[in-house]
């Protein structure tokens, strides 16, 4: 029995990381924000480390690694508040095309960053009002909200009744409207489709809920990396900052601030873990388990970043020290996907909890 | 990631199995110190390596290697069929791992095979009322009498004092030391003359705990685990002993089933409340941190069997979340009985439960405070977990 990390995944976490903190600092992070520089970059300089494949097979051209490891980058990515298609491009594009078997021949180039598959499947999860798919023939119309990455090559786009379609991001018919939002390292839009041209990708609502799963532990993991950076800086900031004659990580209030934290986001890490593990491996409990990973790291994600943001004080409050990009990281993963409230709901409808 | 014990461990499980398929219906439905059901299963259990397992024969107890996976499964199984684990008491959890480190070969020979075997029952003399948290500035004292200590003070939060034979007791020897090397750990008798025992009834309307009265009690000299001025290192053995065992994440497992249970049975104006999408929120958001806090618990487990991986930080935090997350579960199943959560008390027949729900409710607030309070442990968290210092010091005078 052993319940954690291989060594394989213990190196593929540090060169993640390494890269990241060398490559790509608070201050390259600012420029994709700022819209001075493309997360393109970033994702070349991730692409050369595999990442963007990590889940597509090695017969279609990527790593051919699983859920876990996935979740170990997505936890890196979420610590360096890391501007990349991540979610999108490398979790739920392979998960759905290799799980209905189709199209499988783009992923090729989507392990190597050539192009960028986003994802539009909100209106399959949970539509809001103004958005809506329908399909005539292989013909959509209609429109998606917040979809993921504006800078995208291709859409998977999921209808209302759980089907899901491949358009090109420069179909005839389609608009593309980049939609502001508070955060700035990861894009969202809004499609609008006149009668677009669309490749089936699957009628089976299974292929939706199997992609679904696999994101809600994908965003989990970065909910985790940024908490858990989050975290970190304010135990640091509270160990040089002194007032009163004394740092402030010397005062119990700003002490027991810091162990609530660590105390509600200690166990979100075997969470995480053991619901990546479920997603291959225990197929019974992964839905369950996923729904319910990703709504309690959201309700831990809010509660971490804004008390870490309380222990810098002031100066937490303020953009020169950049710590609001890690509370709209764990903002956002709250919101996309299926808020805590409907993923709980799921949960609840996936096991038997009375006889 | 592997959750597989492996092979060798599934035929020790059938054992296990076996054990409680042939014995099974002898297990007793209460357990506790005297009860006399309850210390011939104890005697089996001990026989058959299901108690006393890792304590050597030559103390009574069976004399196995230790082997964590193989306390696991034995939980495991007696959990899963509702089978009685044994006594459990602090005299068996906490003073014979003691004695097997610190105590003398005599100690041994003398307490571990009454104790472990239900015939001896122990409480555990530390909490004062001037000495809570900061323990370490207890002050009741033991001065050395010839070949005999005097021992004069008070002690409180004494649970099964009234039942107890022996008594292990942290006193001041060494008045002069710095507190935490003036302390020893004594064992007495509690038939001794000038102990007086008063009963402390807490919220509950129960007396769980008492208050333990000490006037010129006479404490033969050789009756010290450790030598004089050891005591606290002896006690903070056993303290780490005590703090993972009180909110256990399977438990709490138990508990949310139980809710759940009730939930599907309990109806407010014709809805179920196991329908009602408020209520199958809140037991939703609790059913999160239970799984979080089980995972938690397998992580602890790894790294108990494999080197290397480090869960510290796992380890420090059990205690504060976990009674929290027990509150919190009892609270959900009251609010879900509406005024008939008020219900206390066995005369009251829409009584639900045995009035357990009420009854825990109070009982973990009780554990939220004891052995070591939510603010104690987040001192812990905060500086041997992240690192942080200690509050300085308030100089005297001034």
């Amino acid at each position: 029995m052993e319940f954690g990390l291989s060594s394989e995944q213990t190196l593929l976490q540090d060169s993640v990381t390494r890269y990241l903190a060398e490559q790509q600092p608070l201050d390259a992070v600012r420029k994709v924000a700022e819209g001075e520089n493309e997360d393109a970059l970033v994702w070349q300089g991730l692409a050369e480390l595999g990442i963007p494949g990590i889940l597509i097979s090695e017969e279609n051209g990527g790593l051919g690694l699983g859920s876990l490891d996935a979740a170990v980058v997505a936890e890196a990515l979420g610590y360096h508040v890391t501007p990349a298609p991540f979610l999108s491009s490398a979790v739920i594009a392979p998960v759905a095309l290799q799980t209905a078997g189709q199209h499988q021949d783009l992923l090729g180039s989507v392990a190597t960053g050539e192009i960028r598959i986003g994802a539009a499947l909100a209106e399959g999860i949970s539509a809001r009002a103004d958005a809506g798919v329908t399909v005539d023939g292989n013909k959509l119309s209609g429109k998606s909200l917040f979809v993921l990455d504006a800078d995208a090559d291709h859409y998977l786009v999921a209808t209302a009744e759980q089907k899901l379609y491949l358009v090109a991001a420069d179909a005839a018919g389609l608009t593309r409207t980049p939609l502001s939002t508070i955060e700035k390292t990861r894009s969202t839009c809004e499609l609008v489709y006149d009668k677009v041209d669309a490749q089936l990708v699957s009628e089976d609502p299974g292929v939706l809920a199997k992609t679904w799963d696999a994101a809600l532990v994908a965003i989990a993991a970065d909910t985790l990396g940024a908490s858990q950076c989050a975290l970190d800086q304010a135990v640091a900031y509270s160990l040089q900052r002194e007032q009163f004659n004394r740092v402030i990580a010397s005062f119990q209030a700003v002490k027991h601030m810091c162990a609530e934290m660590a105390a509600a986001l200690e166990p979100c890490r075997s969470m995480v873990w053991y619901a990546a593990h479920a997603l291959d491996e225990i197929p019974e409990e992964a839905t369950m388990m996923a729904c319910h990973t990703k709504a309690h790291l959201s309700e831990v994600g809010q509660f971490v970043t804004r008390t870490a943001t309380e222990v810098h004080g002031g100066m937490g409050f303020t953009d020169l020290v950049g710590l609001h990009y890690w509370f709209k990281r764990a903002g956002f993963n709250r919101q996309i996907l299926g808020t805590p409230e409907l993923l709980r709901r799921r949960a609840f409808d996936h096991q038997q909890m009375v006889a | 990631m592997d959750l597989s014990f492996g092979p060798e461990y599934e035929s020790f499980r059938a054992e296990v199995q076996q054990f409680i398929a042939d014995h099974g219906n002898k297990s007793p439905r209460q357990g506790g110190a005297r009860n006399k059901d309850a210390i011939t299963w104890q005697k089996l259990l001990i026989e058959n390596g299901y108690a006393a397992r890792t304590i050597p024969r030559e103390y009574g107890g069976y004399g196995a290697e230790p082997d964590i996976i193989k306390s696991r499964i034995i939980a495991e199984e007696f959990s899963k069929n509702q089978i009685n684990t044994g006594l459990g008491g602090q005299g068996i959890s906490m003073l014979t791992p003691v004695l097997l480190e610190m105590g003398s070969e005599e100690q041994k020979q003398q307490f571990i095979k009454p104790t472990i075997e239900g015939d001896m029952v122990w409480c555990q003399g530390y909490s004062e009322p001037g000495a809570g948290s900061d323990l370490a500035s207890l002050s009741t004292k033991a001065e050395l009498d010839g070949d005999e200590w005097v021992v004069n003070g008070q002690k409180i939060w004494t649970s099964t004092a009234q039942l107890a034979d022996w008594i292990f007791c942290l006193v001041r020897t060494e008045p002069d030391a710095p507190k935490h090397q003036g302390i020893s750990f004594l064992l007495f008798r509690m038939d001794t003359p000038g102990i007086e025992i008063r009963p402390l009834v807490d919220m509950t309307g129960e007396a769980n705990f008492n208050e333990v009265f000490f006037t010129d009690v006479r404490v033969p000299k050789h009756q010290i685990v450790g030598q004089r001025g050891q005591g606290w290192q002896v006690a903070n053995a056993i303290l780490g002993h005590e703090r993972g065992s009180l909110a256990p994440p399977d438990a709490a497992q138990t508990r949310l089933n139980g809710v759940a249970k009730l939930m599907n049975s309990e109806t407010m104006s014709g809805e179920k409340l196991i329908d009602n999408s408020v209520f199958k929120d809140r037991l939703m958001k609790l059913q999160g941190r239970v799984l979080a806090m089980r995972c938690n618990d397998m992580r602890l487990l790894s790294a108990r069997i494999n080197k290397g991986q480090d869960a510290k930080l796992a380890g420090m935090i059990v205690k504060l979340q976990g009674t929290e997350l027990r509150h919190e579960l009892e609270a959900l199943a009251i609010d879900v009985m509406g005024e008939i959560g008020l219900s206390y008390g066995s005369d009251n027949p829409y009584l639900r439960g045995n009035g357990s729900w009420q009854h825990t409710y109070m009982y973990y607030l009780g554990l939220i405070i004891g052995g070591g309070t939510s603010q104690i442990q987040k001192n812990i968290i905060s500086e041997r977990g992240l690192g942080m210092p200690k509050e300085p010091k308030i100089e005297q005078g001034g």
